[in-house]
């Protein structure tokens, strides 16, 4: 059976990882592919490198660590943000990436999703949401620039506009959740996962065990996402994977 | 002397993965889009994502295609992967007019997998059923059948294939043949034993110790 995904995330400045990272035994820790292959041996199922550089002056890092990545790790992997245009895709792909994950480009371009499809297969284009709940009722509006410029855009259509562009999967972050350690928004995992065919990675929120089951049994989603619970080390991903398959989730126990 | 693998080169992707796993698993690897390296090499992996008319375009032109069906003839170990699987088939249904020739290894073709209900591509990781042939075949040697290996593609085998040579099935859509055996020297599996941490390190690792000059 298909099994569902735990996916750690790394949100990368410079080369260099961001957020406290717990790992004592690392040669070094702030080194994203480094910190990657440890969640690689503790059975992640991929891994997303998240660029947050502010400025496009170190591309040239981020494109080197997708090749040092697809050297040492033997887990599919993702590479997120600062993507501009389609050229910029098909250098990451080159350089060994699985997938590419695009936010604020596709929103300002959503015509860059159906040309990176077409070009690199659905398989290989994660479009990322963030999203903030507007008002009390269920409707969310999707975030750029990390999470700092409104657009004015429904979350859910967005998703569903990316779905019919091939995008091949979904990043949902809820911005409302994210750092809190209370939990996924389950309402909007559970509307985005089922408006479109698309597999749904839920993000922003996880601080317990069953947040992680939450996400996929009540939510909906294909995979969950975390980032600060694994690098303090609060919780092992076998840890985690262990709980969700004791609440009858097919995860992937054999590594 | 560690065994020597030549990875067919095509143009149409990153092979590092490919060609950091089986050297972590004791091979000397050798990445190339010559024909004479292919034709003479002494074990050969085809790898690969992508359609399956414009690889079999490139195969055919660069005369890669025929090197490699001559190295078969010599019947020297072979792995094909994902792409590379469905290349070494008669032919494909992933052109836009029909049909489209591949190489001819093993009799039978590849269709798109259909649901109404799944998403298609398959993409993640999804379990080997092993056959009768998958429990006796050298590739799978140590591994359990259920095991998860990581899966990305839209097409698969058929099931016109000859139950001899099905190794392995996953069940998505239908339970499609994930790995295929000759019985002998060729050895093709849909998933991405490169991607398929531990247990595909074991499946490479397998197919090294098959490779002349291997030490076990």
């Amino acid at each position: 059976m298909l099994t569902k995904r735990v996916i750690p995330c790394m949100d990368v400045k410079n080369g260099r990882v961001v957020k406290g990272i717990n790992f004592v035994d690392l040669r070094d820790a702030g080194d994203p592919v480094e910190l990657a292959k440890v969640y690689d041996r503790e059975g992640a199922d991929e891994v997303i490198f998240l660029d947050i550089t502010a400025t496009s002056d170190n591309r040239a890092t981020t494109i080197d660590l997708a090749s040092r990545a697809a050297a040492e790790l033997r887990i599919p992997y993702t590479v997120g943000g600062g993507f501009r245009d389609i050229s910029g895709a098909r250098t990451m792909i080159a350089a060994g990436a699985d997938k590419i994950s695009m936010c604020s480009a596709a929103l300002r371009n959503p015509e860059l999703i159906t040309l990176a499809s077409r070009a690199l297969g659905s398989q290989a284009v994660i479009v990322a949401i963030d999203a903030k709940r507007v008002g009390n009722g269920d409707k969310w509006e999707a975030y750029v620039a990390g999470g700092r410029i409104p657009t004015g855009v429904d979350a859910i259509a967005w998703a569903e506009e990316a779905a019919r562009r091939g995008a091949g999967e979904i990043l949902l972050t809820s911005m409302d959740c994210d750092g809190t350690q209370d939990g996924f928004d389950i309402p909007l995992t559970r509307t985005v996962a089922r408006a479109v065919p698309i597999p749904v990675i839920a993000s922003g929120g996880v601080g317990k065990l069953e947040h992680f089951a939450e996400g996929i049994i009540d939510g909906e989603a294909d995979a969950v996402l975390a980032a600060s619970v694994f690098h303090f080390g609060t919780f092992s991903i076998r840890q985690v994977k262990e709980y969700m398959a004791g609440e009858g989730i097919p995860v992937r126990l054999d590594f | 002397m560690a065994p020597r693998i030549v990875i067919i080169d095509y143009h149409k992707g990153n092979l590092l993965s490919v060609a950091r796993s089986l050297s972590d698993v004791g091979a000397e690897v050798e990445i190339t889009d010559d024909p004479g390296k292919i034709a003479s090499a002494g074990a050969l992996v085809l790898p690969g994502v992508g359609s399956f008319e414009d690889a079999m375009g490139f195969l055919n032109e660069s005369g890669e295609g025929a090197a490699l069906v001559d190295a078969l003839s010599r019947c020297v170990p072979f792995l094909g992967i994902c792409l590379g699987e469905h290349l070494i088939m008669e032919s494909g249904d992933e052109s836009e007019s029909g049909f489209c020739e591949g190489l001819g290894g093993v009799k039978g073709t590849v269709r798109r997998l259909e649901s109404s209900t799944l998403k298609v591509p398959h993409v993640g990781w999804d379990q080997l059923e092993l056959t009768e042939v998958g429990r006796r075949c050298p590739l799978f040697e140590g591994v359990s059948s259920g095991a998860h290996v990581y899966f990305t593609h839209s097409y698969a085998l058929s099931d016109d294939l000859n139950e001899d040579v099905i190794a392995a099935r996953t069940d998505y859509t239908r339970a499609f043949p994930s790995a295929i055996w000759n019985g002998e020297n060729l050895f093709a599996v849909q998933f991405h034993p490169e991607k398929s941490s531990t247990v595909g390190l074991r499946i490479l690792e397998n197919f090294v110790r098959l490779v002349p000059g291997s030490i076990a």
